[in-house]
């Protein structure tokens, strides 16, 4: 039995917002029965794009991340709602535009925050996976029509190759720690968890202070080299893929013109600034 | 499947599907290339190949369009100010106060008839104007320089003279080094695609954000090609105060300059240069004038200063380390210089006091790179795609319906293919855009000409009012935008309620902005609700071969998808009915209806070769297929670089503007690229402002403005909105204005974001989405703070172009909390002897709003 996924490749959002006002047009004014009521025209939309930046000038990175609802197997909305929100067989979740009726406290029950309270119409809403558009024969979502990055895939696959699908190409799914089964799946999702810790190598030669390309870094933790790399034209040294586990790090410089060290506690990246040897 | 039928429209953001069912707009959705559409172009780059999506990547404010047909701020009837008695009291100190009643269009249009021949007895030619915008929806026939132009000169009105806000620095500074002024002075573009991909190895972003300017109408098809770049590997730099969501999306090395001193910056970098002999130099003896004395002052020969990386350091806040590193890549590489929001030109540092500086140092850097040989271009892959530029279909500033041969591309372009009956302005005098209010208040302003025909046109200034015409007594007003598109905009209040103005008409589409200041509101329908037809970013006039930024040459019918809302009507429709009444009704429409018009643009085009009537209208629309690669344009200025004849497919410059052979070297004086233009030195040698040698000349509000800078320390630069296309889908509840990037929803009214430093926010005690208030001498604006180490301390990163204009009175001080920070511009010219704009030379201060507390609690009772 093959069901709906969708894969979403973090780093190539960019927050144009495209996938969140196409939800919009679909569902402000449109009555879809059975399987959502209208939209509100204003209000909290069910695809929200998640914002986080690290670093300072000018070593910054930001990251955007989709989230709405996972279409999960494992549903506590479901286990809470019982018959108001039900799964479908190919995989996703629809809550009953009737028999939620009312029911502001079903926003509550997902561990997500993925349900919003439509004031206009009084009942939760979820992004449906335009579920009835599907029915209709579409391929796949709006919103992975309209997104000029590609971020979105739908793939409808049974279990099986899904998985097999995520272990191949390290997909992770958004806080697996609920234990909802999502079926919304995250490729690169490193670059939303991890921190890095990054600086720029100068000296000061004699007739002035200058950028050092090709420095040795080095980064290490009591004593053990964890990683190395070396500075580009602009002096600058990036490590990437560190837990913010609030582990103490050090980072080391080494180059003809000589040395530098720093020490750094990691919760969120850092950009250590100047090095100047 | 669902019932609906499937229309076709374009937006400035792209085209669209409209779905639409029991006479509803169920949806809209990007257009998408079926098997029947011709094949897309490949471009082929270091062993890979490259072919765009076939679809249209619009932009977000494109597919909002069904939240604006049905907004609730619609004008869906004709009314009149309840305290405005065209046969007595008019009462012009209330608007903006008072409130509306509905009437007839019957009566409606009576006024408007009876009034405009009233100006025309009572104080004679020039006393009407009609203060024009310069963006509008899509299509050729309804467009303002078609349509509204056409109307206006069967009136005769006094013409607010644009200042070229889009180009200023291009137009007032760099067009005299290297021509170009049919093009108002910024660089063409051509071919840039395709050697980008093959051969730079890197890209300059410098004041250049098209993630979010879209090439203006582009919508994200350059997106595609950038990420192309990233995938080989080439190299990117951002030069901006904000980390852009260009640089934010592509990664690469972020120059945090502080506004308006990206001039010193430039000089610095060349400076290295010239010093390191990183430049061309054989190309620099063959192709440009002047270098020597260029030479001397980045070295200091002439006023002592040398131009150093150390010395731009203080004025920019970035190291000079940073910069001479940056000056070695450039100079050791191939690089593309990328400013504005097409890659050859505009940008916000352009809308600056220093505006023309850095415009100028952009195209001597260029000069000193070899700009046009393989790799050395402006552009940033948001323009210059293999199109086939042969097939005729007019741009919107092309005509159109205008029958308006000075004001418009219509004696170049279209006229010929599609004669129409002439129409002019018989009235002479002027009066310049950023100067209308204080023209109104004070009786006088003087302009300098925004014009494209000569690098010379600038020069002569002109004066309102114009002897034998009369000053301004009524306003038509088209849209509603100046609020929160002109500087210092606080001053449109004062003119709208002063006594020599006696009637003001708005014809809009939503209450908004300056709607609420007219004393008949005459309502106008959206695209949707009436007939057009329109080429994608085909802008034509000054952008010629405008399409060059789009991945598929689309031209759409704009079909007419649903009934006008209420009793609104379209523009074309509102002007018919008055003109009619004036006995000009068959002189404007010579009996044609706008799908009438339709046709007659459709008959002018090279459609007709390529697909019938019947077919057009039905599928909705036509893609020229992609120009064969033997056929492709030339790289723009390689010609230049090889020392060729010119071999570009643009009218310019004109036969007459050669100094030496036709078709051979550039539009200024010597034919090359002149580093102390002739131009200038003809000019503007007694101009402080303005010398032929550029220098770097301190913002004149900045941060050297002492007195100023102790009580206003932080920049403000308010730039293009990334979500909405300036005021058109912001506000009036679209889908736009619920992205919580674009307005925060706080105590149920939705605020204007304004981005700043954690570090000036830390200082000020405001936190993440606080209500500040952002004010100097010029006004205060309340908007929701965005914190992050996205912008550079000291500055405060927003956007113009905010439609909500709304003034409140509150706890003893008046504040503006619809997001119009023009409010705090200045609006002094970037220079004497220029009508320019420079928003972006702005001092503020910000703190927490100390009534916010209030306000929720006002809103919650
Ligand atoms: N979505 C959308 N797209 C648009 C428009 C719109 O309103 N909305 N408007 C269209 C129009 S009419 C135009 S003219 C273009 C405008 O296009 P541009 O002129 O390119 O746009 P801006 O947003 O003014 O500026 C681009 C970048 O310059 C930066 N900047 C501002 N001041 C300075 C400075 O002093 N130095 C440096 N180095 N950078 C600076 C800004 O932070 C911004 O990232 O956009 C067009 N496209
Ligand atoms: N601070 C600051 N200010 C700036 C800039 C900046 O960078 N910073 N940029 C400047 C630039 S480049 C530009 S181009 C200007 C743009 O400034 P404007 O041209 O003033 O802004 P728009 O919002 O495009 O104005 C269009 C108006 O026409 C109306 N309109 C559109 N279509 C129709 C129609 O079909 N019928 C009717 N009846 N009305 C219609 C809209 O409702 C709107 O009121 O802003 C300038 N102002
Ligand atoms: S994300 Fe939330 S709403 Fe969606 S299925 Fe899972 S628990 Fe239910
Ligand atoms: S459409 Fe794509 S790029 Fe735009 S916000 Fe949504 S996911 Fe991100
Ligand atoms: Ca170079
Ligand atoms: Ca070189
Ligand atoms: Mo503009």
């Amino acid at each position: 039995m093959s069901k709906w996924n969708l894969i979403i490749n973090v780093g190539r959002c960019e927050n144009c917002h495209n996938c969140v006002i196409a939800h919009r047009d679909e569902h402000v004014g449109n009555d879809f029965p059975g399987y959502a009521a209208p939209a509100a025209a204003v209000g909290d939309s069910p695809i929200r794009i998640l914002r986080r930046t690290q670093g300072s000038a000018p070593m910054v990175e930001t990251t955007y991340l989709p989230v709405m609802c996972n279409h999960c197997d494992d549903a506590p909305c479901i286990r809470y709602a019982g018959d108001a929100i039900r799964k479908r067989d190919d995989g996703l979740v629809i809550i009953d535009p009737v028999m939620s009726y009312g029911r502001t406290d079903i926003v509550g029950s997902c561990p997500y925050g993925a349900i919003v309270w439509n004031d206009e119409q009084q009942v939760p809403q979820t992004w449906i996976f335009d579920a009835h558009l599907l029915d209709q024969g579409w391929q796949r979502p709006r919103c992975q029509q309209v997104c000029p990055t590609d971020v979105f895939e739908a793939v409808k696959l049974d279990d099986a190759a899904m998985e097999r699908m995520a272990v191949a190409e390290g997909l992770k799914v958004h806080k697996p720690e609920l234990e909802t089964k999502p079926r919304i799946w995250y490729r690169g999702l490193e670059r939303w968890e991890t921190c890095f810790v990054g600086g720029s190598v100068s000296a000061d030669l004699t007739a002035a202070v200058e950028c050092i390309e090709g420095a040795d870094v080095t980064l290490s933790q009591g004593g053990k080299v964890l990683a190395r790399t070396v500075t580009d034209g602009f002096g600058d040294f990036r490590f990437d893929n560190l837990a913010g586990d609030g582990g103490a790090y050090r980072v080391e410089v080494s180059h003809d013109h000589g040395s530098a060290w720093r020490d750094c506690v990691l919760c969120e990246s850092v950009y250590l600034g100047e090095l100047r040897l | 499947p669902d019932g609906s039928l499937r229309y076709t429209t374009c937006t400035n953001g792209g085209p669209l599907f409209v779905y639409v069912k029991d006479s509803r707009i169920l949806r809209v959705s990007p257009i998408e290339f079926d098997h029947t559409d011709p094949s897309t172009w490949v471009i082929e780059a270091r062993g890979r190949k490259f072919s765009p999506p076939r679809r249209a990547l619009v932009a977000p404010h494109a597919l909002t369009m069904k939240s604006l047909v049905y907004s609730d701020k619609r004008i869906l009837h004709p009314m009149k100010r309840v305290d405005f008695d065209p046969a007595g009291e008019r009462n012009p100190q209330n608007r903006g106060k008072s409130g509306y009643v509905r009437i007839s269009w019957d009566e409606a249009l009576g006024i408007v008839a009876t009034e405009i021949n009233r100006q025309k007895r009572v104080h004679g030619p020039g006393s009407i104007t009609f203060p024009m915008s310069s963006h509008h929806q899509w299509g050729n026939v309804g467009y303002y320089l078609s349509s509204l132009m056409r109307f206006a000169n069967l009136i005769g009105f006094t013409r607010v003279a644009a200042n070229p806000d889009s180009w200023e620095g291009w137009y007032w500074g760099a067009m005299h080094h290297f021509g170009n002024s049919m093009r108002v002075g910024v660089p063409a573009g051509y071919g840039g695609v395709e050697d980008c991909l093959k051969e730079a190895e890197m890209i300059v972003f410098w004041s250049c954000d098209p993630e979010s300017t879209n090439g203006a109408y582009a919508g994200f098809e350059g997106t595609t090609r950038r990420l192309w770049a990233k995938e080989l590997g080439i190299e990117f730099v951002h030069i901006d105060p904000h980390c852009n969501p260009t640089a934010q999306l592509l990664g690469g090395r972020w120059f945090p300059v502080r506004p308006q001193t990206d001039a010193a910056l430039a000089q610095a970098i060349m400076h290295v240069w010239v010093t390191e002999g990183l430049y061309d130099e054989e190309y620099v003896a063959t192709r440009t004038t002047g270098f020597d004395e260029w030479k001397a002052y980045l070295l200091g020969e002439t006023d002592g200063v040398s131009k150093s990386p150390e010395w731009q350091e203080s004025e920019t806040g970035v190291p000079a380390r940073d910069v001479r590193a940056l000056a070695r890549k450039w100079g050791g590489k191939k690089v593309y210089l990328a400013v504005g929001m097409t890659g050859t030109g505009f940008g916000g540092a352009g809308r600056g006091a220093t505006g023309a500086q850095w415009a100028r140092c952009m195209i001597m850097m260029m000069a000193m790179q070899g700009w046009g040989k393989p790799g050395v271009n402006f552009g940033g892959l948001q323009i210059g795609v293999p199109h086939d530029l042969h097939f005729y279909f007019p741009g919107y500033a092309d005509g159109g319906i205008s029958g308006e041969l000075a004001w418009t591309g219509n004696a170049v372009n279209n006229y010929q293919r599609m004669p129409h009956i002439l129409t002019m302005n018989p009235v002479k005098q002027m009066v310049p855009r950023q100067q209308l209010p204080d023209a109104i208040i004070n009786g006088e302003a003087t302009g300098y000409l925004w014009d494209g025909i000569a690098q010379e046109a600038q020069f002569a200034p002109f004066r309102y009012p114009m002897p034998g015409y009369s000053p301004i007594h009524m306003i038509y007003r088209y849209g509603g935008s100046s609020l929160s598109t002109v500087t210092r905009s606080g001053r449109w209040v004062e003119a709208y309620r002063h006594e020599s103005i006696e009637f003001v008409v708005n014809q809009s589409i939503w209450m908004e902005g300056e709607a609420q200041f007219a004393d008949i509101i005459l309502p106008a329908c959206t695209s949707l609700e009436r007939w057009d037809i329109g080429e994608w970013a085909n802008s034509g006039g000054y952008a010629h071969h405008g399409v060059n930024v789009v991945n598929h040459r689309v031209i759409t019918m704009q079909h007419k998808c649903i009934e006008p809302l209420g009793e609104s009507r379209s523009d074309y429709d509102i002007f018919t009915a008055i003109l009619t009444r004036l006995g000009l009704g068959a002189v404007f429409t010579e009996g044609c209806s706008e799908l009438d018009w339709v046709k007659r643009v459709f008959d002018s085009s090279d459609l007709p070769g390529e697909i019938s009537w019947k077919k057009f209208c039905r599928k909705g629309y036509y893609v020229v297929p992609p120009e064969k690669p033997e056929l492709r344009q030339p790289v723009d200025m390689r010609w230049f670089a090889e020392g060729r004849r010119k071999d570009l497919p643009e009218p310019l410059p004109m036969p007459s503007q050669y100094a030496k052979e036709f078709g051979m070297g550039l539009q200024t004086p010597s034919g090359k690229l002149e580093f102390v233009p002739a131009v200038l030195k003809r000019n503007t040698a007694g101009n402080p402002d303005r010398p032929p040698v550029n220098r770097y000349i301190p913002s004149w509000e900045g941060l050297r403005s002492t007195g100023l800078v102790e009580r206003y320390p932080l920049q403000m630069i308010a730039t293009h909105s990334r979500y909405s296309f300036h005021t058109s889908m912001d506000g009036k509840n679209s889908a736009v204005n619920q992205v919580e990037d674009h307005r925060a929803l706080i105590a149920g009214h939705r605020f204007w974001l304004l981005r700043l430093n954690p570090a000036d926010a830390a200082k000020r005690g405001i936190g993440q989405r606080d209500l500040v208030k952002i004010f100097n001498d010029r006004g205060a604006v309340i908007c929701a703070a965005d914190i992050s180490p996205l912008v550079t301390p000291g500055v405060v990163k927003s956007s113009e172009a905010s439609a909500e204009f709304q003034l409140v009175d509150f706890a003893g001080e008046t504040v503006e909390i619809g997001g119009c920070l023009n409010m705090l511009t200045p609006d002094r010219s970037q220079t004497s002897g220029t009508s320019s704009m420079a928003p972006n030379s702005c001092l503020v201060q910000i703190e927490k709003w100390r009534n916010a507390d209030t306000f929720k609690m006002n809103c919650a009772a």
